[in-house]
Parts: C-alpha cells; sequence; structure tokens
C-alpha cells in the first residue's frame, strides 16, 4: 500500500523538509513492524516520496506522480505555500491529503473535502501565545507593556505581524515598531541597533531559522535584553541545534510553537530513534510521525483501499494514539479540532514546556533580567 | 530622527559589511576584467569555501583565522585547476561558452555540498565570536572589525602585485588586450587560470571572515553574490579599487537604508543606485571609457 510523503528536502525549507520525511519513515516502519494494516491482511505500508523543492510547483509536480503511482493517501508539505497548491492538486483526485504543519487558515478555508490539517493554524496559535503571554506578564505583576515586533517579510512573517498587530493593543502592550526582514538577511547589526533604540519589554520575532539565529546572536552580542524575547512559531527558538550550538544566545528565549507531548512515553521512544541517525528534535519530526498514524489508523478503519473510504474514515476520525499533546482527534471542515501549540522557554540549554501547565516541566522564567 | 550614536554605529556597520561584499566584488570583477565573463560560480565557490571553514573546524577544530592561509592557498589552485582543467577546455576557445560552464559548475557544487552537508544552517563556536569593542559607548563586533583590516591589506596586497610583479602586469595586458598579449609570449590560457584562482582566493579569504559572525549552509553564497554583481557595476567592470570603494559605499548605503526605510525595504537602496550608475554613468566610477 503506497503512501505518498511530501516534504521540501532541497531549496530553502530543506532543513524542515528533511525532519518531515525522518518522522514518516519512523511511522511508517513502526506501523509495519506490528504487523502492518491488520483489516487488509497485514499489508506493508510502502513510501512514496515526493521533494517538493521548496515552491508550490514542485508541490504539485509530485503529487501529480503519486497520483500515477497510486498512492492512497499524501502527507506532508510544510510551507502554507506548498500545501496549499499541492492539497488542491490531490483534491482532483479524491486523494486523501493531511497537511502537516502548513498554518495558514485558508488551508482548510476552501471546503476541500480531502484535506485535513492535523495541527494548530495561525489562528489558534496567536491566540495561544498571546493568552499565554498575559498570562506570564500577570503572574509577574505585568512589567511588560511594550512590544516590538521583527518578523520576515514573507507570507508567513507578514501574515502574523498583522495578526499580533491588530490583537496586541487590545491585550494593553503597546507595538513600538514593526521591523521587517528579508529572507535571506545578510546582516541584523541594524535590526538590533533600532531595538536597541526603542528599548521595547517584549521583543517578538518571526523568521525562519537562519535569520533568528543571526538576530540573537546580534542581540547577545550588542548586550541587549529585552525582559522577555516572545517567538511566535518561529524557525529557532525550539530547535535544540540552536540551543546547543548557542547556549548562550538562546537562553530564556520563549517560543510558542508546535511541540510533542513529553508526557507521553512513545514522545521519547521517537525521539531517541530520531536522534540515533544523528539528527536534532524537530517539531516537525513528531508532527509527520503523528500524521502517518493518523492515516493509518483511517486506513485500517476504512478496510479498504479507495480514496473516499479513507477520506470518511478520516473525517470520522477519533485517533488518539500520536504524541502530539492535542487529545482524541476531531474534524470541522479539515482542521483538527484539539490541535494546540505548546510555550516552550529555553532553560539550562533544554528547551522547557511551560504551557499548558496540565503537562508543563518547568515554570516560565520572567522578567529575564 | 536617530541619535548621532546610532548613526555613527549604522555607517561603521554599513563598512564592516561592505568590507566583505568589496572582497567578494574583487574577486568577481578580476574574473571579468580578464576573461570577460561573469562567474556565475561565485556564489557558490564562496558557499564551498564557508563549508571549508565549518568542515575544517567542525573535524579538527582549526580556527577559522589559521584556517585562512592554508584555505587561500588551496582554493587558489583549485581555481586555477578548475580553469585549466574544465573551463578552459570546455569552453573550446569561445569566452561565450564560459559563462554557461561557470553556471553549470554552480548548480553541481550547490547540490554536492548539500549532499555532503545536508540543508541544515550550520555555524562555527569560537571563543570570540561575541568579543567586542567598545567605541564611544557603542559595542562593535571585534571579528567583523578584524575582517575589515584584512580586507583592506589584501586589496593592497592585491594591487601592488597586479601593479609591480611580472605576473600582475601580464594580467593587466591580457584584460586590456588578449591578442596583443598572446602576441608578446603571454601565456594567456595560464592568465586566465591565475586570474581564476585570484578570485576563488577572495571567497576563501572572504569565508574565513565571515564564519566566526555568520552561518552557512548550501545557498548561503547567492545572498553575497547578487550584491558583489552590483557592486561590480558601480565600480566598473573589471576595477579592483572600483569593488573596493564600490564595496565600502554599498554596505553603507545598505546599512543606513535599512535604518531609515527597514530592512526589507532598504534593499532598494542598493538597486535605485544600481539603476541609477546604469543611467548615469554606465562605465561605472572606475571603470575605463568604452
Amino acid at each position: 500500500m503506497k503512501i505518498g510523503i511530501l516534504q521540501p528536502v532541497t531549496g530553502a525549507l530543506a532543513q524542515d523538509g528533511e525532519h518531515g520525511r525522518l518522522g514518516a519513515e519512523i511511522a511508517i516502519e513502526e506501523i509495519n513492524a506490528a504487523g502492518g494494516i491488520k483489516s487488509l491482511g497485514g499489508a506493508r505500508l510502502s513510501m512514496v516520496f515526493g521533494d517538493a523543492r521548496s515552491n508550490p510547483e514542485g508541490g504539485v509536480a509530485e503529487v501529480e506522480r503519486m497520483q500515477a503511482e497510486g498512492v492512497v493517501a499524501i502527507i506532508g508539505g510544510f510551507a502554507s505555500p506548498i500545501a496549499l497548491a499541492a492539497s488542491q492538486a490531490a483534491a482532483r483526485y479524491d486523494i486523501p491529503y493531511v497537511v502537516d504543519v502548513g498554518v495558514s487558515d485558508q488551508i482548510v478555508q476552501r471546503g476541500l473535502r480531502n484535506t485535513f490539517r492535523f495541527g494548530p493554524g495561525f489562528g489558534t496559535v496567536t491566540k495561544a501565545a498571546l493568552d499565554n503571554l498575559v498570562a506570564i506578564n500577570e503572574a509577574a505583576g505585568r512589567p511588560a507593556r511594550t512590544v516590538v515586533i521583527v518578523h520576515e517579510d514573507g507570507l508567513f512573517g507578514s501574515g502574523l505581524a498583522r495578526l499580533l498587530n491588530a490583537q496586541l493593543p487590545e491585550r494593553g502592550f503597546t507595538v513600538l515598531e514593526t521591523i521587517s526582514h528579508p529572507t535571506p538577511s545578510r546582516d541584523m547589526s541594524n535590526v538590533a541597533l533600532r531595538i536597541r533604540a526603542l528599548n521595547p519589554d517584549v521583543l517578538i520575532p518571526s523568521s525562519y531559522y537562519s535569520e533568528f539565529v543571526l538576530l540573537a546572536r546580534t542581540l547577545h552580542q550588542q548586550r541587549i535584553k529585552p525582559k522577555a524575547i516572545y517567538a511566535v512559531l518561529n524557525g529557532a527558538a525550539s530547535n535544540f541545534r540552536f540551543v546547543r550550538e548557542f547556549p548562550e544566545a538562546a537562553n530564556l528565549i520563549m517560543d510558542c510553537n508546535h511541540w510533542a507531548d513529553p508526557r507521553k512515553a512513545k514522545t521519547a521512544e521517537v525521539r531517541a530513534k530520531a536522534e540515533a541517525t544523528g539528527r536534532f528534535w524537530l517539531y516537525n519530526i513528531p508532527l509527520n510521525y503523528s500524521c502517518v498514524r493518523l492515516v493509518a489508523d483511517a486506513i485500517e478503519r476504512a478496510g479498504s483501499t479507495d480514496r473516499i473510504r479513507i477520506i470518511e474514515a478520516l473525517a470520522a476520525s477519533t485517533f488518539e494514539d500520536h504524541i502530539m499533546p492535542y487529545g482524541p482527534t476531531r474534524f470541522l471542515n479539515g482542521q483538527n479540532q484539539g490541535a494546540a501549540p505548546v510555550n516552550t522557554q529555553v532553560q539550562d540549554r533544554d528547551i522547557k514546556v511551560i504551557f499548558p501547565r496540565a503537562f508543563a516541566n518547568a515554570t516560565p522564567i520572567f522578567p529575564a533580567v | 530622527m536617530y541619535s548621532p550614536e546610532i548613526l555613527f554605529a549604522a555607517l561603521l556597520n554599513g563598512v564592516m559589511t561592505g568590507a566583505i561584499y568589496a572582497l567578494i566584488a574583487v574577486g568577481l570583477t578580476l574574473v571579468y576584467g580578464v576573461l570577460h565573463i561573469i562567474n556565475f560560480a561565485h556564489g557558490a565557490i564562496l558557499t564551498a569555501a564557508m563549508f571549508a571553514v565549518y568542515g575544517l573546524h567542525a573535524a579538527w577544530r582549526v580556527d577559522p583565522y589559521l584556517a585562512l592561509l592554508p584555505l587561500t592557498v588551496g582554493f587558489f589552485v583549485l581555481g586555477y585547476a578548475v580553469q585549466q582543467l574544465i573551463i578552459g577546455p570546455a569552453s573550446r576557445g569561445d569566452d561565450g561558452n564560459i559563462l554557461l560552464i561557470t553556471l553549470g559548475l554552480a548548480i553541481i557544487i550547490e547540490n554536492a555540498l548539500l549532499a555532503v552537508f545536508r540543508s541544515d544552517t550550520r555555524s562555527v563556536d569560537v571563543p570570540y565570536a561575541f568579543s567586542v569593542v567598545e567605541i564611544g559607548g557603542l559595542l562593535f563586533s571585534l571579528p567583523r572589525l578584524l575582517a575589515v583590516a584584512v580586507v583592506i591589506a589584501v586589496a593592497l596586497l592585491l594591487w601592488l602585485f597586479l601593479a609591480y610583479s611580472r605576473t600582475g602586469v601580464a594580467i593587466r595586458a591580457v584584460a586590456k588586450e588578449k591578442i596583443g598579449a598572446e602576441l608578446c609570449g603571454i601565456d594567456v590560457a595560464r592568465i586566465y587560470a591565475v586570474t581564476f584562482g585570484l578570485g576563488a582566493a577572495c571567497l576563501a579569504i572572504a569565508g574565513s571572515l565571515l564564519m566566526p559572525t555568520y552561518l552557512v549552509n548550501p545557498r548561503v553564497g547567492n545572498a553575497f553574490v547578487l550584491v558583489a554583481f552590483t557592486i561590480v557595476v558601480l565600480g566598473g567592470m573589471g576595477s579592483v579599487p572600483g569593488a573596493l570603494l564600490g564595496g565600502l559605499f554599498i554596505g553603507v548605503v545598505e546599512s543606513f537604508s535599512g535604518l531609515f526605510m527597514g530592512e526589507s525595504l532598504g534593499q532598494i537602496g542598493i538597486f535605485l543606485i544600481f539603476i541609477l550608475v546604469l543611467l548615469v554613468r554606465p562605465t561605472g566610477l572606475f571603470g575605463a571609457k568604452a
């Protein structure tokens, strides 16, 4: 039984794509080792991998190839533009499509019945991020009032900055300035200079990995220390590579992002398998691992390779054998209603969960100075 | 309006970034001046140089500054060999082909690096990465200030080499009049190779200077080379002093336009100047009259 795994493994997003693929591989291996799809006589899953080449056209081309190879479902996409285009292409053949990351809410607002998103979207993440920021601030006696937003100037960063600009004032924060930067950026010295001049209480960065690393290092070097660096869906603030390589620059940075559920025994097991391949534990791994398991569960219940029956099984899914902090799955118009982000903070050279309280393994350290 | 300290800091930031741009542009303009082609592999070679610095540090903890000298020699030899063994023979005497070959080389190098190092962004961790120099209450990165000094020294050495050494004179002769130079007994193929080697050596130096404060992934070089193209045109195609001053100038322009218009819009500053130069002085600041 062929499962399409679509990830960008060349081009600008390759780091994310490689880790997404790894998560899917671990899940497929485990499912096969446990006897495959039992309702279909122990049918084994085999991966048809497609490289989306970090752009929507690449994603669509690979969907066409996967259709020709006869996949029963496709999982992945990573970036919003890729997930948007690829799920649309899959819709023409009624191929069930499960989006792994793609946070743009447009993805699940087009009425495509084949498209499901297991993780949370933009809106959900921003709301949770601001709820938690307010809670952290209240608990510390409201030391933070002013915010500077730094964001990459693409679809992801700009969209997020717009949401934040609309919602921060309602929550009692003053946005001093919104600074956008291109990807790739060669230098963050001037962004740091402006932050120094504005002297905000909280810095909210939303960038991809390299630019955020550059910014964090420059801030550290310039000894600019806001009361909090509070990232939203940031490429680096919950990335172990960054924490290992620059523990001082990364220290106490908070992030509201996808994250595996640390309470589940399975999480540690998957993490050990991923790290055994020499990779760092990025959220793409548990998300894709869980998505593959979600699809396998749907096929198991459908008891068929018929795409429509698998779509129906996904729509009715109550799957809970995943390693994300979501609870039982429930799709409404393709969006998993239980999906939620997690707040992390870099503490003691480790990434700790600080929200939700139900499974936090650390308390927020705020203000950082 | 920003305070004078911040404006001063932006100026110095511009000079520090500009120095690296200048070094990359010097390599590009040198190859253009002699071979009369834009070397499309320039960005990929820079990426390769940065990975070489990273690799030496990761494998044997070689300090990026210690790696500078051997890598400069190594990349000179590499550049020489690539021109002599690949580009030269494959171009079959037509300089127009060289452009396509360098484009092909760029694709091969980038994908080879992607296969070996994978797509992760990497950086070297050196104890002095966060060292700063305090000037008037402002903090400046020591490695980046050091880079400015090294670039100035390299430019001076290169200028002396081109002005006074026999090979330097031969390079200038080939740049000015290829057939004439050949008639005087200059081995043009060898001069092409030396020039290509020098261009690659400049990138090895740039890579060593960048790595203590920057990062590397298989696509990183292109971000610098796009700006370097602008600088080459601004300074005058083929002019080494033009590339040096143009690099510093573009660095400062980018810094100030970034400060006043935002980083995203700040890029406009560079390309506005690019268009202005093409309109008003198409030969560039130091370019020979066509």
